[in-house]
């Protein structure tokens, strides 16, 4: 496990892993498994339907403990399609850190598509961390398309922090919650292209259940020639609020495309969307000059605050 | 020291050129509190800008301790001790209010009673507004406040403020005064404040009005105040006697 630097380094930028970490984890490497600790109320199992991946089951009442289930890929032309089942007991308050890095000095491209399903249970409260990391000088692509469903029971939360921290050539992101009665979801979206990448990112928040809360703060920056889609919706069919924020930085030659879209189903649901595109303001980069920095490092630290 | 030797700056406007500032030369001496002041649109901004570096000057000549910095860039003269308060300051999306006090001061591991201060300096308690982010949550006059901070903490040789007193309510426009006070009292910085209050005129060493792109008149701000008081009270030349208009 973690046995050379380039896994080290990874694990690190995808997981904050300095080491084994503390309580359940699952290292998947070039598609197999690379260490795997289930705890006294984490319990991660492969699965047995044939397909690849594995189950996480939570205890009721599990409270404070962490459960880590990074992804690596270090080999060129790797690609692979994995699915994750988390079931999460009542009254649980727990973190889940994924993520994925790719290594990729070869001519094929690595890519790993991934299914996270989580069944959250009445009054447990879920915060899940996914980063995305693309590195290596080879030709061939790095690829990640993730998919997440989520299902909150009666007073159920989850805080969702996703960041694609670059390197990633292609990503097709696809979320999808559904929050019942008295449940929020609070999704962080933070995505850096580079170079001719291309990200697409479709949400989806479904407000079903009375008093439900949805609240997606994206925000993305877009250098060079990459181009990027975002398509979240929030869809209110009880007594609800919602609210979609997107801020996306342009330069360079990119391109960048946000389409949020609210729907009422209901006279109670209350949907508010605020979506905006622009450059670095010059008065930002001015303000930072007079503070001593150049205009380089004035760009690098706005970008690094906008997307933390 | 600040010397400034026939600045003069003027924009294309058509086929002709207008003059924003003409001619101007100016010495300004260590630890001198010195207050610009005049009409809008006299060209005050312009020429705080111009020692800034942001703003280049059509012709002259800037020396700072000596060191012609006319051809430096915002940077440059910033690493060598010059530092400006906007009066609009920009507002960031992501950076905090300790990130920037934490950039301005340079120290990358500034103490929160460091923060605490500079923040207390302009009226502000660093309890509730440390970890907040500088967007639109908050109001101009809080973003006013936070952009002294950073002057504060980039503790500087020269601070230039352009009209600090703007969009600020009463009570902190008084700590602010008391603040500058301070740092005159101290004797550590040459302060340069583009204002139109009383109360920061009469701090003043020396006060420069500025109008039409020229020094209008210079002196101390007891000479000064008198002048400018009658300026302001003069008769609208619109208006004849009984008020009607021309």
């Amino acid at each position: 496990m973690m046995d050379n630097e380039i896994d080290r380094e990874l694990l690190e930028k995808i997981a904050d892993m300095l080491g084994k970490p503390v309580g359940a984890f699952n290292i998947r490497k070039d598609s197999g498994c690379d260490g795997r600790q289930s705890t006294e109320h984490i319990e991660i199992t492969s699965k047995t339907d044939g397909k690849s991946g594995i189950d996480i089951r939570i205890k009721d009442g599990t409270v404070g403990e962490t459960c880590h289930i990074p992804v690596i890929i270090t080999k060129p032309g790797i690609e692979e399609m994995v699915y994750n089942d988390f079931y999460i007991g009542e009254n649980c308050n727990v973190d889940i850190v994924a993520g994925c890095g790719i290594h990729n000095c070869g001519d094929q491209t690595s890519r790993h598509d991934g299914l996270h399903t989580f069944y959250v249970g009445k009054n447990s409260h879920v915060h899940y961390t996914e980063k995305h990391y693309g590195e290596g000088d080879g030709k061939g692509g790095r690829i990640m398309n993730p998919q997440t469903v989520v299902y909150l029971e009666e007073g159920a939360s989850i805080q969702m922090d996703t960041t694609q921290i670059r390197g990633i050539d292609s990503t097709k992101r696809d979320t999808k919650i559904v929050c019942g009665k008295n449940a929020e979801a609070v999704v962080t979206e933070r995505l850096l292209t580079h170079g001719e990448q291309t990200a697409e990112s479709d949400m989806e928040i479904v407000l079903d259940g009375e008093n439900s809360k949805g609240r997606v703060i994206s925000r993305s920056v877009a250098q060079d020639a990459s181009s990027q889609v975002f398509y979240p919706r929030m869809v209110g069919n009880a007594q609800c609020f919602g609210h979609v924020q997107c801020d996306s930085i342009i330069m360079g030659e990119a391109k960048i495309k946000s389409i949020p879209a609210i729907t009422a189903n209901c006279t109670e649901a209350q949907l508010v969307h605020e979506a905006a595109i622009g450059k670095i303001a010059g008065e930002q980069l001015l303000k930072l000059e007079t503070l001593g920095l150049t205009e380089e490092e004035a760009e690098d630290c706005i970008l690094k605050g906008f997307l933390a | 020291m600040l010397e400034l030797k026939s600045i003069s700056y003027a924009v294309r406007e058509g086929d002709s050129e207008l003059g924003i500032l003409k001619d101007i030369s100016l010495t300004i001496d260590d630890h001198k509190l010195v207050v610009f002041t005049g009409p809008n649109g006299g060209g005050k901004t312009t020429l705080a800008k111009i020692i800034m570096g942001l703003v280049k000057p059509t012709s002259g000549q800037i020396l700072w301790n000596g060191q012609d910095i006319t051809d430096l860039g915002i940077t440059e003269r910033a690493r060598l001790g010059i530092s400006y308060g906007f009066q609009q300051p920009p507002r960031f999306k992501g950076l905090t209010v300790r990130d920037l006090l934490t950039l301005a001061s340079g120290d990358e591991k500034l103490s929160k009673d460091k923060c605490c201060q500079y923040l207390t300096k302009v009226g502000l308690c660093a309890n509730d507004y440390l970890d907040r982010e500088v967007d639109v949550s908050l109001s101009g006059g809080e973003v006013k406040r936070i952009e002294i901070a950073t002057i504060l903490a980039r503790n500087s040789q020269l601070m230039i403020f352009d009209e600090p007193e703007a969009g600020i309510d009463l009570w902190s426009f008084a700590r602010l005064t008391e603040t500058f006070e301070q740092i005159h009292a101290t004797g550590t910085a040459t302060m340069i404040i583009i204002s139109h209050q009383e109360r920061i005129i009469s701090l003043a060493d020396e006060v420069i009005v500025v109008g039409d792109g020229t020094i209008r008149h210079r002196g101390s701000a007891a000479d000064i105040l008198p002048q400018i008081l009658a300026d302001t009270l003069g008769t609208c030349p619109v208006l004849t006697k009984g008020g009607d208009a021309q």
